[in-house]
């Protein structure tokens, strides 16, 4: 059965990108132990970003990568230094940083909204290969592919970063214990400060994507992301960057299956997912224990 | 609690416009409500609107289906919200963030489940419900202030008995509180039902005053949002501190934002941001700096 195989394998593409568009989220998690609520709207950024290349300057919307990665750091640094730790000394770092984050995410929304109006926008079909790539058998958009291989490459560049660079050793440091890394004279300001912005990166690179993955980018999707990478990474245990990649996939294949044989009930899969593994499993498919009140 | 009654009863002949004091109060009974969770557990249901919508939906297929009088089909909808909520008790295991995700995420799978298009005969899906029937705006304008009085007695109830300074121990240090012999996972259960059922008469109320509502207007994710920018802004744990923050800010977006929703989106997420960053307890938190001590 076709239908079945291009389920598969489709879920398979579009799992790891949407692993992309988690991973930045489950970083900023892993090292500061706060929800970007934003996240979502970070992606759209990347989104609009590529847009307004694409459409206003005619450049190819690949140029939206490095203008990502430069968005995060004017974005992301002052952010940070702004919010993070003012709420680390607060006395529930961990809600009033969700709320915070929420609020950003509000003002972000508005913000696109204003400045582009609230209709769909898309990016040339064809700026990324206007042919098929064929896998298994299976036809998919050449801009599939090209998201994939970014996509992958940026996974992969995380997983180097964390075990090749004294950075990423820092901040896997970080990752498991925050005082203690501290004791061991690591600056985890730095450290928490540059995850924060390759997560951001992440979101925008992801972004790009967005508009090709999704079919249009509008500034509401920010929400329906958000809670998807949510559903991802609680899915492949908060924290550990392997588990989104697996959380991803599950993702992706059960969004595209539910797509193909029950469409209406598609949009129900990321919070299924998301409350079923967290009653059931709640560490992830990959992960220790999480702390229980 | 006298003092909101005859507020409540009086303000129809000051200002002509009741069904804007009903919204007032009918946002005032959620804030309260989510005040009740967040307040005094510490746990902020993102996805309170779920409850909301399960006692809109609950009373107006009672009233479809069934010929109760509509009182009981009210109460029916609160009954159905205090359901969910046991449904949805073992959200309560998990910490701080995950539950909030974990429970806006139950209350997107019960809009999606109701306005399923597959599911119409039973719920209207997408197109929504007629209630003409039942259509009685000063009844139903009376219930909401009752339910809003019984929303603040149930607010101060917490905030005066011993049950309720249990709760604030609990809140603290969870660890602490059960050594003391406080039963952690029982109160917090009661909690969130009296908040749920609270959550559901609302939405039993409000659509009987709207009598046609869609899937959208009683699941909106807004309406979370709103309840707990009042509460935060009135100020968690206390009693009137959501009603102020209720009562300032929904009339601010009255007058505002309706008209201009991008504006208020960006000015409600500077609110937020202004307000974790500098005003974490709320209005109320400015008087009790000056040591006056607030219900």
């Amino acid at each position: 059965m076709s239908l079945l195989e291009y389920a598969l394998i489709g879920g398979i593409l579009y799992g790891i990108f949407f692993s992309l568009v988690g991973i930045g989220l489950n970083l900023v998690f892993g090292v500061m132990r706060i929800i970007n609520l934003a996240h979502g709207q970070f992606v759209m950024l990347g989104g609009f970003g590529a847009y307004v290349l694409a459409r206003a300057l005619h450049l190819n919307p690949l140029f939206g990568l490095p203008l990502a990665v430069l968005g995060a750091m004017v974005i992301g640094w002052p952010l940070y230094y702004a919010v993070v730790p003012r709420l680390q000394r607060s006395r529930d770092p961990e809600m009033l940083s969700f709320i915070l984050f929420f609020g950003v995410a509000q003002i972000i929304e508005a913000l696109v909204t204003l400045t582009f109006g609230a209709d769909q926008r898309s990016l040339p079909s064809d700026a990324l290969g206007s042919g098929n790539i064929v896998i298994i058998g299976q036809a998919f958009p050449d801009s599939w592919g090209v998201t994939v291989l970014v996509s992958a490459a940026a996974i992969a560049g995380l997983y180097l970063y964390f075990s090749r660079t004294r950075l990423g050793y820092a901040t896997r440091a970080v990752m498991a214990d925050r005082d203690e890394a501290r004791a061991t004279g690591i600056d985890v300001d730095r450290v928490s400060a540059i995850a924060f912005i390759i997560g951001l990166a992440l979101a925008g690179i992801a972004g790009v994507f967005v508009p090709y993955m999704l079919g249009s980018v509008s500034p509401g999707i920010g929400d329906s992301l958000t809670i998807t990478s949510f559903a991802i990474i609680i899915i492949g245990s908060l924290g550990n960057p392997l588990g989104t990649v697996v959380g991803g996939l599950v993702f992706g294949i059960g969004t595209m299956l539910m797509q193909t044989y029950y469409s209406s009930w598609s949009d129900l899969v990321p919070y299924a997912l998301l409350v079923i593994i967290v009653l059931i499993r709640p560490s992830g498919l990959l992960g220790k224990a999480v702390r229980v009140a | 609690m006298a003092v909101v009654g005859a507020l409540a009863l009086i303000a129809p002949h000051l200002y002509g416009n009741t069904s804007l004091l009903f919204t007032i109060m009918t946002f005032v009974v959620l804030a309260e409500g989510l005040n009740l969770m967040y307040g005094f557990t510490g746990y902020l249901p993102f996805g309170y609107v779920g409850f909301f919508g399960t006692g809109a939906y609950g009373t107006a297929l009672l009233v479809l289906h069934t010929h109760l009088p509509v009182l009981l089909c009210v109460a029916g909808g609160g009954v159905a919200s205090a359901v969910i909520a046991l449904i949805l008790g073992p959200l309560l295991r998990l910490s701080g963030a995950y539950f909030s995700i974990a429970n806006l995420a139950a209350s997107q799978i019960i809009y999606f489940v109701v306005s399923n298009p597959d599911l119409s005969s039973i719920t209207g899906g997408p197109y929504g419900l007629k209630l003409q029937q039942i259509y009685d705006p000063p009844a139903s304008y009376a219930a909401m202030a009752a339910i809003l009085l019984l929303a603040i007695a149930i607010a101060g109830y917490f905030r005066m008995s011993r049950f309720g300074t249990g709760l604030r121990a609990m809140t603290e240090d969870p660890v602490s509180a059960a050594l003391a012999g406080i039963d952690v996972v029982r109160q917090r259960l009661i909690v969130w039902l009296a908040s749920a059922l609270i959550a559901g008469l609302a939405g039993g109320t409000y659509v009987w005053n709207l009598s046609v509502f869609y899937p959208e207007s009683v699941f909106n994710l807004q309406i979370s949002v709103f309840a707990i920018v009042f509460a935060l802004f009135g100020g968690v744990g206390t009693v009137i501190g959501p009603l102020i923050g209720a009562v300032i800010l929904y009339s601010f977006y009255a007058v505002i934002g309706v008209s201009a929703p991008q504006y208020f989106e960006l000015l409600y997420g500077l609110l937020i941001v202004l307000l974790v960053l500098f005003l974490p307890n709320g209005l109320i938190s400015l008087l009790e700096r000056k040591r006056i001590r607030v219900f």
